[in-house]
């Protein structure tokens, strides 16, 4: 009851100042939720007075509704008109109150409020992600109808794919396993789900062959699929038995301990290919340059750019960026995957045209066009 | 000398060893290195992740909805038992599924549409121009569903060139940041090891 007096009366307080101050006229202020955030954001705007030279910079102040004592939450310079209060708690009601400190006075804005912080399902400034989205999905899926009603789908050859079953033969003849690196990547990322697609069609060659498979993980959840998939993949071709979980087994998450261990497992175990398929870092040349020195035929596919030109000097093969992603569609001639193949290859004939059309429009001053594509 | 350092300087030269064959030695030291590593992370697991995000919000703020999370982990370890092995599928669907939904538009949204308007906006250039041909030609030889041949098999090939000198690129900067790592060996081996350089 004690706190709820003072704080009227402090309230009254700054309202007659700021009414004193500023000869009637408080500075405005306004105080909205963020829009298009997760929460936990008020965004509040004030009138420019930056012309006002002796204004020295703007203090803010906030008050929850049940606290009733006004806070100092932020400071910022004279030039700004606008703070981001990201310290708020959602769903919590707040005041707020601007303090100008000029060189010679203060001016106080009135009290505003109450305002309240929260999420949003929908960011209104990523419509165009979406219709982009939305886009990609009709040409994909278009394709992959038409490829799954038996229309025949092209898909030129890559040299990298077509080696895969000269390596898997040559490991077999001479009696050597094949060691399947997929990187460090986690499952969540897209060259490591690439890679397990590959992986599926390389165990059922293994498991035809009867070719050990050794693949030592840097991340238990890929170890699991792996697991998973080498299993399906043996299974598939009737050779259940001939599955041996140890041989996909975990190493560990430091990037070079995973290294050092791999080329120990290359220089003892002596494998006839090595497959490196999915996302590399540092370690790219290491474990390259180690394969190369024991002999092995070695094929590599990542979307990490930089380590690509790593692999393109130090094995027999290496799919670029994209040629990963389309191995799959490639080595199992899968309909519904090479129809979203071809779906892709539209979607990057539209970027070009898009692209080209949007240059012309911004020499020709039609600059909403190019603005399109800016994402909030 | 520091016994840090000499043990340093000595795993330092196991490692290195590796340069003349497979050896003892280097079997010590990548050994070691993975156990340790693994005992490393497993802690940095449970101090970042299972303490903060599973225990402490289940055990000490009542937040009983984070255990839906944790029997999902839960079922990542079944895999030790072949009958419930099963369960482990539904916790990699979910990662599987939640990882393809957030890096699908993000990739839209920060490497195309980032770089589309990047290319339009340099469009009236030299330098916009020469761009444009490379992101034109380079898609060529990413499009895979057309034969490689005619004007469209040139396009693909002169792609083929801007990548190359993309590569060559990266690879002349890459090599150059591995040898100053080298460079801070020697420096730590000649340097605070045998104390030959200052």
């Amino acid at each position: 009851m004690l706190k709820s007096k003072i704080t009227i009366f402090w309230l009254a307080f700054l309202l007659l100042t700021s009414t004193v101050s500023a000869a009637g006229l408080p500075v405005k202020l306004k105080a909205v939720d963020t829009p298009n955030d997760k929460g936990g954001s008020i965004t509040l705007t004030f009138e420019d007075l930056s012309e006002d030279t002796t204004v020295v910079e703007y203090e803010i102040l906030r008050s929850a509704m049940e606290d009733n004592s006004f806070q100092l939450v932020g400071k910022i310079s004279s030039k700004d008109t606008k703070f981001i209060d990201n310290s708020v708690k959602d769903g919590v009601e707040y005041l707020y109150l601007l303090k100008v400190a000029k060189e010679d006075d203060v001016l106080f804005s009135a009290v505003f409020g109450p305002v309240t912080s929260g999420g949003q399902w929908f960011n209104t400034q990523r419509i165009n992600v979406l219709l982009g989205l939305v886009i990609c999905f009709l040409f994909i899926l278009g394709f992959i109808i038409y490829g799954k009603r038996g229309k025949k789908l092209y898909i030129r050859p890559i040299a990298g794919l077509q080696a895969v079953d000269n390596a898997i033969g040559r490991a077999t003849e001479m009696g050597k396993p094949i060691l399947y690196s997929s990187g460090l990547g986690k499952m969540d990322r897209v060259a490591t789900m690439a890679s397990m697609n590959i992986l599926s069609s390389v165990a059922e060659k293994t498991a035809e062959y009867n070719t050990p498979l050794i693949f030592p993980n840097y991340d238990p959840v890929v170890m699991t699929t792996a697991q998973e998939v080498v299993f399906e993949a043996y299974s598939k071709t009737g050779h259940p038995e001939a599955y041996d979980p140890d041989n996909i087994f975990f190493v560990t998450q430091s990037q070079f301990g995973y290294a050092a261990a791999v080329d120990g497992i290359m220089t003892r175990q002596l494998p006839a290919t090595n497959l490196f398929f999915g996302t590399f870092e540092a370690e790219a040349l290491i474990l390259a340059e180690t394969g190369n020195s024991v002999g092995a035929l070695q094929i590599a596919g990542t979307d990490s750019t930089i380590q690509l030109s790593f692999f393109i000097v130090a094995c027999d093969y290496t799919l670029i960026g994209e040629e990963l992603f389309v191995a799959s569609g490639y080595l199992t001639k899968d309909p519904q995957i090479l129809g979203s193949i071809k779906g892709q290859d539209f979607l990057k004939a539209l970027v070009v045209l898009l692209i080209l059309i949007g240059g012309v429009a911004g020499i020709l001053g039609w600059s909403w066009i190019v603005r399109l594509f800016s994402v909030g | 000398m520091h016994t840090g350092t000499l043990i340093a300087a000595f795993l330092t030269l196991c490692i290195f060893s590796f340069l003349y064959k497979d050896n003892p030695f280097y079997k010590f030291a990548e050994h070691l290195l993975v156990g340790v590593s693994v005992g490393y992370v497993l802690v940095i697991a449970l101090n970042t992740t299972l303490m903060p995000k599973l225990l402490n919000p289940v055990f000490k703020e009542g937040r009983f909805d984070y255990i839906i999370p944790g029997i999902l982990g839960l079922f990542m370890l079944l895999r030790f038992f072949p009958k419930y092995a099963w369960l482990s599928r539904i916790s990699i669907a979910l990662i599987i599924g939640a990882g393809a939904g957030v890096a699908i538009p993000a990739t839209l949204q920060a490497k195309i549409f980032a770089q589309m308007q990047a290319t339009m906006i340099n469009f009236a250039s030299v330098d916009g121009i020469i761009v444009f041909a490379g992101i034109a030609t380079t898609l060529a030889y990413f499009f895979f569903s057309k034969e490689h041949k005619g004007w469209f098999g040139t396009s693909a090939r002169v792609g083929t060139w801007f990548l190359m000198i993309f590569f060559g690129a990266t690879f002349g900067y890459t090599v150059m940041s591995r040898i100053s790592l080298l460079i801070g060996r020697m420096q730590f081996l000649l340097g605070d090891f045998l104390h030959v350089i200052k």
